[in-house]
């Protein structure tokens, strides 16, 4: 009995003692913080993607708490929703924008574009764009070993084994941005979404004269500028052999995907056209985006 | 171009050394003293090293083909090596299944479930030991006596070590220097023989397979504690050189505590791990209730090494000295 | 012997070229002149296309003071300036010249091969001469010579060291240079030394090359300033910074420039260009090239014009092996593995090496064991397996503080690694990105 008591006694006393200090240090060391920054940090994804331009999602938290207006502050993961209950939780104004996808600019598959030398070593495009300008005669294009694949934290990102390129699942992308800033080539970019996800974009980076270009890769820009002509919007222009289409301006009508003489500008998730249609090979490039090389 | 070229980073060539080049030289290394245990040990320690290196050779290959699912790293001899070293921390009258448990200790739980060669905290062979030494005391520490041509296995005759005999300071009792030198004593079935492990450790160092400076820096240390402590009072404490040739010793300085994986990278680091090892293994041996120490140091100090490692930087070119 | 102290190693020399005299590569049908062969700005044209140009003349001008004229290496006409593959698998600038086959030099070249041993020049006019002629390193790095003479101020340059150490295996176009114009070369040390306005010079030989260093002792019996020194073999002894330990017994601190402790190191080459730039007022036009491998036909060591493709000089010597599988731009530790063999020899080319199959493949790549070969065989202090893993794990700030920046890529941990590991591509990786940081930081 009184072994059981002095065992109380003791353990409880060192409990309780312990637990003072605890509860004291806490009081005294403790540091205020909005507690809004909790909040909004609840509402936020948090997968610390980095998409935001902040380190991680609390940080986010804390420069929206901070900021006098949300503008500029957008969560890319949790998009607009997300950005609207933040806003209701401070008591901002939405601001609104526009759904981004990331979309890769090369079409540079296997059967595209020949292959000039083998590559030995790691398995880095990092690595292999230090070392030399790829195994294609294109200097601009994919390497295809999946720095971007292994950067995205959202698993939309797979390299299709036959074309040896990545493949963007758009219901997985969240636009954060991390394989734009992997790739070595800067490929990717983020591009608004569009209605149904329709959009119309180059699917090349190639700088090269035309002649040079081409004889790379069988559907590179060759910056021709019957895009530019056909362009009704003004929203293509050519820079450095290569020709960009302004997603803002345009306004999807795919003249410019008839006029292209090198197929190099991609149209997605359009329903297949009606001369086409009977062809089984255009309603495939239409629906996935990958076979772009017939007509 | 129909002959593609191949391009890769520079360099284009390579040394040609690889992984199994470093561990059959050891294996050659462990040559002289398995030969010296047979002679001594006879059948007791054939039957402990075979089975050791086959159970060995095949929990890892069970393991990597249908745990991890990976291509086999039976190539490299890595495996076979732990078997060996294992069977020679057993005594060789240890009952099989027993040595199979080791074996699946040392290869499961040490290496494999770290992530194979290369990724292991602890010596393989020495947890296994370590396991086998807490869980099955008994046959663990009941040694067999050198018998040339020893042909009993389980019920070889059994008695003291010359460490159990150290620890009781009875020094009259040690055997002859040069017995334990060569290795007619009792003791595990590779650990006896000094001299043929100290040829193996030359072959090593000539190989270039180790350095000097871990079996070194823990042998000395060993020398200059004992011989502190022998001294002070000569009475309780047995000579430095019987505690150098006794026990495993000279085959965890050599062969066990250089182990690549679990030893620290760079000198500096590997002179400190030495000193540790032979502290701990003194301090075991002459002041805890174990008789032998070594394996517990050397596991202590791998346990240490990524410190160690993070601690001990190697002299950089041009370093700039801090004013 | 001496050598430098860290790490190293000593990989076969297989130096198969070995004393084969220089032999003239005949003129190639055309020749693409890179406009960027050296480190700094590229180069910027000076003539159009259509237009004639002689042997020797200025097609390019140095853009800046890190670059350095480009001179026209045969006489013709200009095709086109257009973009080529360089040795990097990268496009970049180059005149394309259609080569007559007769040369016609411009008039101040001299070109008669007789010794000229006297200069009266003041250093200021040595080192303008070797700007104009376009004098770069000719050992790899390709760095301008004109902006090595000119030390920093506040920094005095003691020692001239004249690198002829050649310690990568199969190179031997220095090794042969010596032997022929050994006197030049001696001379080429002594204008060198006038222009850095120091009174001792070391010619820095491996002893793997004794005739060679038998051959200088002699020829710089007369000139007491000039020692010839023979070092161990011992790789990467031709390293900067490594060659200033082996000759002198000094540290380069880390960050700092070589000069900081006396010396300023020139490949032999540069001096024999040096020579011939200021007694022969011709321009780097051509250069030794080693052209070798273990089943080329005709190693061997060719003089050949700068802008010949190395296709050109592999028909010389013998064509190409069917079994090549690799081609390489200047030594196996260090050179850089081509894409094709239609790339131009530059004023770094030292060598062509082609490889066989079974000689060009990496093996495949296990674990590391931890051994620490990488870390003994780092002439830098380096941990190269940490910084793998660090590099692995895009941990910069911490592959930073591990000293990445000193790494000099000499491959000498992957070399030695027993796992084959692609320790170098890794901290090649590593380097540039914490190049990057350290970049945008100081433009902050």
């Amino acid at each position: 009995m009184n072994v059981i008591l002095i065992a109380v006694i003791v353990l409880g006393g060192t409990g309780i003692i312990l637990a003072s200090v605890i509860f004291l240090t806490a009081k005294k060391f403790r540091v205020y913080e909005d507690p809004r920054i909790d909040e909004v940090q609840n509402v936020l994804p948090g997968a610390n993607c980095g998409g935001c331009a902040y380190p991680g999602c609390r940080n986010f938290a804390e420069a929206c708490v901070k900021s006098e207006s949300l503008d500029g502050l957008l969560c890319p993961v949790g998009g607009n929703d997300v950005m609207k209950s933040v806003a209701s939780l401070l008591g901002r104004e939405v601001v609104e924008a526009d759904p981004l996808v990331a979309v890769l600019r090369c079409n540079g598959t296997c059967a595209n574009r020949p292959k000039t030398s083998r590559y030995e070593g790691v398995s880095s495009c990092m690595a292999a764009s230090l070392l030399y300008g790829g195994d294609t005669a294109c200097t601009y294009g994919c390497l295809g070993m999946g720095d971007c694949v292994t950067v995205c934290q959202f698993d939309a990102l797979y390299i299709d084994k036959e074309t040896g390129l990545p493949v963007v699942d758009e219901a997985k992308c969240t636009s954060c941005g991390a394989c734009v800033r992997a790739c070595p080539r800067h490929l990717f970019e983020l591009r608004k979404k569009g209605p149904k996800s329709r959009r119309i974009f180059v699917s090349c980076m190639n700088k090269d004269k035309g002649a040079l270009a081409r004889k790379a890769c069988s559907v590179a820009c060759i910056a021709c500028g019957k895009c530019e002509q056909v362009c009704t919007f003004d929203a293509i222009s050519i820079k450095d052999n290569l020709a960009y289409i302004d997603y803002n301006a345009c306004r999807l009508c795919r003249k410019c995907v008839e006029a292209c003489p090198t197929n190099s500008i991609w149209e997605l998730n359009f329903p297949p056209r009606k001369k086409a249609a009977e062809q089984e090979v255009s309603a495939t490039k239409a629906e996935t985006g990958k076979d772009a090389t017939t007509v | 171009m129909e002959n593609k070229l191949y391009v890769s980073m520079s360099p284009h060539i390579h040394g040609g050394d690889s992984i199994s080049r470093k561990m059959w030289d050891v294996i050659i290394a462990l040559i002289p003293a398995l030969l010296v245990s047979l002679y001594f040990f006879g059948l007791g320690s054939l039957l402990v090293t075979s089975v050791s290196i086959a159970s060995c050779v095949l929990f890892e290959y069970l393991i990597a083909r249908f745990l991890l699912k990976q291509e086999s790293t039976l190539r490299d001899g890595s495996a076979i090596l732990t078997g060996l070293l294992l069977a020679f921390n057993l005594p060789s009258n240890l009952p099989l299944w027993i040595v199979v448990i080791g074996a699946l200790v040392a290869i499961g739980m040490a290496k494999m479930s770290f992530g194979g060669l290369g990724n292991n905290i602890f010596n393989p062979a020495l947890v296994g030991r370590v396991f086998l030494l807490i869980s099955f005391p008994q046959q663990m520490t009941s040694w067999p006596l050198p018998k040339p041509f020893n042909l009993h296995y389980l019920d070889a005759a059994t008695g003291a070590t010359p460490l159990s005999v150290m620890k009781s300071s009875r020094f009259d009792r040690l055997p002859d220097m040069l017995d334990m030198f060569i290795g007619n004593t009792g003791g595990s079935l590779g650990e006896v023989a000094a001299a043929a492990l100290i040829l193996g450790g030359l072959f090593l160092l000539i190989r270039k397979v180790i350095t000097w400076h871990i079996p070194v820096s823990i042998l000395l240390t060993v020398y200059i504690f004992t011989g502190i402590l022998r001294v002070a009072n000569p009475e309780v404490y047995a000579d430095p050189l019987s505690h150098l040739l006794t026990g495993g010793l000279m085959l965890g300085a050599i062969f066990m505590a250089t182990d690549y994986v679990t030893s620290p990278m760079v000198k500096k680091g590997q002179v400190i791990y030495g000193i540790g090892i032979g502290i701990i293994t003194v301090c075991i041996r002459v002041f805890g209730s174990y008789p032998e120490g070594v394996s517990f140091a050397i596991l202590m100090m791998n346990g240490v090494t990524p410190l160690i490692n993070a601690y001990c930087k190697p002299k950089r070119f041009g370093e700039v000295k801090k004013k | 012997m001496r050598t430098f102290s860290m790490g190293g190693i000593h990989p076969p020399e297989n130096k198969i070229s070995a004393g084969k005299a220089i032999e003239q590569v005949p003129l190639p049908a055309q020749v693409a002149i890179l406009l960027n062969q050296h480190s700094g700005a590229p180069a910027v044209p000076v003539v159009q296309r259509g237009d004639r140009v002689k042997t020797g003349q200025l097609i390019a001008e140095a853009a800046g003071y890190i670059s350095a004229n480009i001179h026209s290496s045969v006489t013709g006409k200009v095709l086109k300036l257009d973009e080529v593959y360089d040795a990097s698998g990268y496009r970049c600038q180059a005149v394309i010249i259609e080569v007559e086959p007769a040369d016609e030099w411009t008039e101040e070249v001299v070109l008669n091969s007789t010794l000229k041993r006297d200069c009266t020049l003041s250093p200021e006019e040595i080192i303008q001469k070797i700007k104009e002629a376009g004098v770069v390193g000719m050992g790899g790095a390709s760095f301008p010579s004109h902006v090595k003479l000119s030390p920093p101020p506040g920094t005095k340059p003691e020692v001239l060291i004249v690198n002829a150490a050649e310690c990568e295996p199969y190179l031997t176009s220095d090794h042969q240079l010596m032997l022929e114009k050994g006197m030049e070369i001696i001379v080429g040390t002594k204008i060198t030394m006038m222009a850095l306005k120091v009174n001792r010079a070391v010619i820095a030989i491996e002893n793997n090359k004794p005739d060679a260093i038998t051959l200088l002792e002699r020829l710089a019996i007369p000139y007491s300033q000039i020692d010839v020194m023979p070092l161990a073999v011992h790789y990467p002894q031709g390293g900067e910074k490594q060659l200033i330990e082996a000759v002198l017994g000094r540290h380069v601190p880390s960050g700092a420039l070589p000069v900081v402790t006396g010396a300023i190191v020139l490949n032999v080459g540069s001096i024999f260009a040096n020579y011939e730039a200021v007694q022969k007022n011709k321009p780097v036009i051509d250069r030794v090239v080693c052209v070798t491998g273990k089943s080329v036909k005709k190693p061997g060591n060719y003089l050949c014009r700068i802008g010949t493709s190395v296709q050109d000089l592999i028909d010389f010597a013998g064509g190409m092996p069917d079994s090549t599988a690799k081609v390489i731009s200047g030594g196996p530790m260090m050179g850089k593995a081509l894409i094709n063999t239609q790339v131009p020899v530059t004023k770094g080319t030292s060598g062509v090496l082609l490889m066989d199959g079974n000689e060009a493949h990496r093996n495949e790549v296990y674990n590391c064991i931890r051994c620490g070969d990488c870390i003994e065989a780092c002439p830098m202090g380096l941990e190269p397996y940490l910084l793998m893993s660090l590099s692995e794990l895009s941990e910069w700030e911490a592959m930073e503080k591990e000293c990445i920046m000193n790494c000099i890529e000499c491959g000498c941990c992957s070399y030695v690694c027993p796992s084959n590991r692609p320790l170098l591509d890794h901290l090649r990786v590593g380097k540039f990105k914490v190049g990057a940081i350290i970049r945008g930081r100081k433009n902050q």
